[in-house]
């Protein structure tokens, strides 16, 4: 891989930092009128998650990571890994381990497309789609005419995730979610 | 290339102008006051900063009355020339000067940048310092000040000396508290990252502070006296306000041939780390050597006294353009 100067560096930009490939997402000049001038970067480890903050001095550089992301269709699993096809014609399939598959693991229904991140290609991560629709398998019956305001109860979904949702939703019902907070948002 | 064409707007708001409008005024007043002369300068020159951590901007002028092209350096401050003018007896001056730093980006950096600098003949530190207070305090109407040392701040902030503690110590500090590889950093660079990371961002915070007694290697264009530890200090100040960097003055090195020298040894680092040599400027240093009054002088950036005025967070708001709509 290339190496990137710390004046190549910003947001998006994946290296290699103490053998974790990083996503950059802030850099920050730091220049006194006279003396040195550093960089001041914020980057999450793509391994962990993890933000770290670490100061270069400028013009310092960093090993490119090999890092992709993919819309991949999700398949199925064997209880150990979680397979992915490439949707881009070349229908390669991609284990992703229960790491790999974190907290995506509450939204992930077949056949559906998720971002999945592939590190020297093999996959690190997998971010579900912002909204996702999912069927109810488990609530309390719905009650008929509250259909504006009052209250709210859980609700198990086809992924097992538990959604707080309105009073009226039946088992049945599909369900529009935000999957960056675990909202419910509307029926589907 | 494309342009997105939204930025065709100003990146500060007329509000702003119209303050710096105001600013530039008081400032002309302020020297009108002391009877120091505005002047102004050339943007171009032949010569350029040696400074190993300035990068200049070059330009060529060729053609037309030009029997041979004419490579220019884009001033990184208004210094040699004023200095010149010093030693043709001009007595105080000022000027409001463009300067240019390459690559300098940040919030509180834009690359093309305007400088406000003035020298006092007969002046020492103090005399500019309680100067400095004056106009600051007029254009930001704060009467809270305070001056430091430099290696006090290190011992009360850091509890490290500057001077005298063991390189390998300052290395520890400065990768535990930036997670930088310190191996390699020399003394000055240990410092310059400690200041500007953990001391910097705690100065000012609601007075004007000066920090004062700077170590010897970072003397640029100052003198070098020794303090009451016995050690070489530059005799030169910086100002801050609220983090931020506002000014550095210093007693004027008025001696030919040290300043030749400091040319000198600011080409030889060049060269170890990499970097061009910068032509080094004879003019300042035939001035100096027929002789330039004992003065202070202090570079302000005007930009930054604007944005803290107006309570700004970037200096983009109170530029017409910044460097991305330029």
């Amino acid at each position: 891989m290339a190496n990137y100067s710390t004046n190549e560096f910003k947001s998006g930009l994946k290296v290699m930092l103490e053998g974790d490939p990083c996503s950059i997402l802030e850099n920050e000049y730091v220049k006194p009128g006279k003396g040195q001038a550093f960089n001041r970067v914020k980057l999450r480890n793509l391994n962990t998650g993890r933000v770290w903050e670490r100061t270069f001095k400028s013009g310092e550089s960093l090993e490119g990571a090999d890092v992709m992301e993919y819309d991949m269709e999700y398949l199925y699993t064997d209880g150990e890994f979680w397979y992915f096809m490439a949707t881009d014609g070349s229908f390669d399939q991609h284990p992703a381990d229960e790491k790999a598959v974190g907290e995506t693991v509450k939204w992930l229904k077949e056949q559906e497309k998720y971002t999945v991140t592939l590190f020297n290609g093999a996959p690190i991560s997998v971010t579900p789609p912002n909204f996702i629709v999912l069927e109810v398998t488990e609530t309390d019956p719905g009650l008929k005419g509250d259909t504006a305001q009052g209250g709210s109860k859980p609700a198990t979904l086809v992924t097992g995730a538990v959604v707080r949702v309105p009073l009226f939703v039946n088992i049945g019902d599909n369900l529009k979610i935000d999957t960056r907070t675990g909202d419910y948002v509307s029926r589907a | 290339m494309s342009i997105d064409a939204s930025l065709w707007q100003p990146s500060a708001k007329i509000r702003n102008l119209r303050l710096r409008a105001e600013v530039l005024k008081q400032v002309r007043d302020f020297f009108a006051e002391c009877n120091v002369l505005e002047v102004q300068t050339p943007v171009l020159g032949r010569a350029g900063s040696t400074d190993a951590y300035l990068s200049s901007m070059q330009s060529r002028c060729s053609g037309g009355g030009l029997s041979e092209p004419l490579d220019l350096y884009l001033q990184t401050s208004p210094e040699f020339h004023m200095k010149r003018l010093l030693a043709a007896g001009s007595g105080a001056i000022w000027q409001l000067a463009t300067s240019f730093r390459n690559g300098e980006v940040s919030e509180r950096h834009n690359p093309e940048f305007a400088m406000l600098e003035w020298y006092q003949p007969g002046y020492d530190l103090n005399d500019l310092m309680a100067e400095v207070q004056a106009l600051i305090s007029e254009v930001l109407e704060v009467d809270r000040f305070s001056c430091q040392s430099y290696r006090s701040l290190f011992r009360q902030h850091l509890e490290v000396d500057p001077f005298t503690s063991e390189l390998s110590q300052l290395q520890r500090l400065s990768h535990d508290k930036t997670g930088i590889t310190a191996e390699e950093l020399d003394r000055d660079a240990c410092c310059d990252l400690l200041m500007s990371s953990c001391i910097e961002p705690l100065l000012g915070r609601d007075e004007i502070t000066f920090v004062i007694d700077y170590p010897a290697s970072q003397a640029a264009l100052a003198k070098v006296k020794t303090d009451d530890e016995g050690d070489q200090v530059a005799a030169r100040f910086e100002c801050y306000y609220r983090g931020i960097e506002l000014a550095n003055g210093y007693h004027e090195l008025t001696d030919a041939a040290e300043q030749a020298q400091r040319f000198a040894e600011d080409n030889r680092q060049r060269k170890v780390l990499g970097l061009p040599e910068v032509t080094v400027d004879q003019y300042l240093v035939a001035a100096l050597d027929s002789g330039i009054p004992e003065c202070a002088g202090v570079a302000l950036g005007f930009d930054r006294l604007l944005m803290l005025k107006a309570g700004a967070d970037r200096l983009s708001d109170v530029i017409s353009f910044s460097i991305d709509r330029a």
